[in-house]
């Protein structure tokens, strides 16, 4: 554990710190941030109707549209001569979301991404080759202030060129692997292709974020790597990587909620709901300096769970996500996610998890066609044994879901992979217009 | 008694066949039979060749799924009732076709069957008690 203290302090003196940092923030926005005091004032509330943090609720929220609107510096609490780094989202359905970072600000997340990577015991003798992309992503940059907080050794490999990440790994001895799901499994088949047994290079952990991925996925990674593959959440929003992690026990993520306040609202109502109950995902920043964030409408869904964890932490977990607001296809009325119909796909012998979701829409019926490549284990020269597999894929997904769908299996590599995050869905459907 | 057929899976797109044509022609790989199974959205090409590591070599590196399938390849006289002759020993000993094509055979005027059986190197056994001619592969590669 990075840092028992505070990963482990009682539960009562962590709400009484959080109280009084959610004070001073409150405080803090009203006075410097313009965003903030006229939200505030639109909703009738004052910096001394926040006294505790069970105050939060009073605050309105922040949406991504607001922060894209106050694009670059709109959320700037401190004079720009403090702001030492920038990051932004990708921008690519908008103007990006700033994330401008103090000197404190880089402290704290090293902080909390050394907490991160303390998940997997990494420390000093550990070479961490870091495939998340460097750049304005926040990725690359969060796992290696994490990585040299530890003061382990830092391959900072950057996303893509797949021929490097191997040459890196066999030529440094890299003990801990960090990029996003589908990159890693890519990898693997990567090497595999090249003759390369990727489990004997001496990988002990890998941590995998910033797109959903399911337990089967993780299996598979476990496997093909032999690794203990970790989850990790971030948000560009909040920090990037460092806002939640999983721990060993791999049941649910640790929120860092000394510095990131969670909260789970209905999201139609936007009401509090109470720990245990799945709803929409807010954070506050508490502690951040440069760009803080007032009860953040993330669109992720999950619950929170406030039991205590074996491993001795005491901080609130959320259960690894359901999939986004964002991501849910309404299929005929029912709310399907792409990881739920990727948990099913992995169910079934044989099948890797390169796939992909075709949603259309055929005169006024929306169609589901899920597009499944055939690799040399299920392929079979007997049409109605592949005729055969793609009925138990349409079943398992009727039966589960409640929808049909149709099943296409397609050649192998057909379904292009990206060396970032997977493109699972493609929704043909010209939605926007109807609505 | 036993012969190895390349089974390829190949989605139905425009030109798709071609494509493997042209590999098989660039590693100067012979085609002997063909055969192609399709279902409404993907097929399966069956092929006979004369070069079988090096065609499975250059089909994997090229990412189409390939799998080696055992199939007896039967002589069966090319003369009326020829065909019916071979079945009734089939349906006579139990086993089930899973599917069968054929090609000429120019020396002899006979026809060759590749036939697929739900227990292959049985069936062939049986096949082959009956005074059936079974060919090997290095007869079907020189016909």
């Amino acid at each position: 554990m990075w840092n028992p203290e505070k990963e482990q302090i009682p539960v009562l003196q962590l709400r009484k710190e959080q109280s009084e940092n959610l004070k001073a923030l409150i405080r803090r926005v009203y006075d410097r941030v313009p965003f903030y005091r006229e939200k505030m004032n639109l909703h009738g509330i004052t910096p001394d109707d926040i006294n505790s943090i069970e105050d939060i609720s009073k605050l309105p929220f922040t949406s991504k549209h607001e922060m894209r609107n106050v694009y670059p510096y709109g959320l700037l609490a401190v004079d720009r001569k403090e702001i030492v780094e920038v990051h932004t989202s990708s921008g690519t359905t908008g103007k990006p979301v700033v994330d401008a970072y103090t000197r404190k600000d880089i402290e704290l997340w090293g902080e909390v991404m050394a907490r991160t990577l303390g998940m997997g015991d990494v420390d000093s003798s550990d070479t961490v080759q870091n495939a998340y992309g460097y750049g304005m992503f926040t990725g690359g940059m969060g796992v290696h202030y994490g990585a040299h907080r530890i003061g382990a050794t830092v391959l900072p490999a950057s996303s893509g060129n797949s021929k490097k990440q191997l040459q890196l790994m066999q030529d440094f001895g890299t003990t801990v692997i960090t990029c996003t799901p589908s990159y890693c499994l890519y990898l693997a088949e990567f090497a595999k292709d090249q003759g390369v047994d990727i489990s004997k290079l001496g990988l002990k952990a890998g941590f995998f974020g910033a797109e959903p991925w399911s337990d089967k996925m993780r299996q598979d990674i476990q496997k093909k790597l032999g690794i203990k593959a970790f989850d990790i959440y971030g948000l560009t929003e909040i920090i990037g990587p460092g806002v939640a992690a999983e721990c060993c026990e791999a049941e649910g993520l640790h929120f860092f909620e000394d510095h990131f306040f969670p909260e789970i609202i209905n999201p139609e109502t936007g009401e509090t709901m109470p720990d245990g109950e799945k709803g929409e995902l807010v954070i506050t920043t508490l502690t951040k300096e440069g760009t803080p964030v007032i009860r953040y409408r993330t669109r992720d869904i999950t619950y929170l769970m406030p039991e205590k964890c074996r491993c001795g932490r005491t901080m609130r977990r959320i259960h690894r996500l359901f999939g986004r607001n964002d991501d849910m296809m309404i299929i005929r009325g029912v709310n399907v996610f792409p990881s739920q119909i990727e948990e099913l796909l992995l169910c079934i012998e044989g099948i890797e998890p390169h796939y992909q979701i075709v949603v259309d829409r055929k005169g006024m019926l929306d169609t589901i066609a899920v597009h499944v490549e055939v690799n040399e284990t299920i392929f079979s020269d007997e049409i109605r044994k592949l005729e055969h597999l793609e009925k138990t894929i349409a079943s398992e997904i009727h039966h589960t879901l409640g929808i049909h769908a149709e099943i296409k299996l397609v050649e192998p590599r057909s379904i292009a992979r990206s060396e970032g995050k997977a493109k699972r869905v493609i929704d043909n459907r010209n939605l926007s217009i109807e609505a | 008694m036993i012969i190895k057929q390349l089974s390829i899976f190949l989605e139905n797109r425009t030109g798709r066949i071609r494509e493997i044509a042209d590999l098989l022609a660039r590693a100067d790989i012979n085609i002997r039979a063909l055969t192609l199974a399709d279902s409404s959205d993907f097929g399966i090409m069956r092929l006979i060749v004369d070069k079988l590591d090096a065609a499975l070599k250059c089909l994997k590196e090229n990412n189409i799924s390939t799998a080696l399938t055992s199939v007896v390849a039967v002589e069966v006289p090319d003369k009326p009732g020829g065909l019916a002759e071979v079945m009734s020993i089939i349906s006579d000993s139990d086993f089930d076709i899973v599917y069968m094509y054929s090609l000429p055979e120019k020396k002899h005027n006979n026809a060759i069957m590749i036939m697929r059986f739900n227990n292959t190197e049985e069936a062939a056994g049986i096949l082959k008690q009956h005074g059936l001619n079974i060919l090997k592969q290095e007869e079907v590669l020189s016909l």
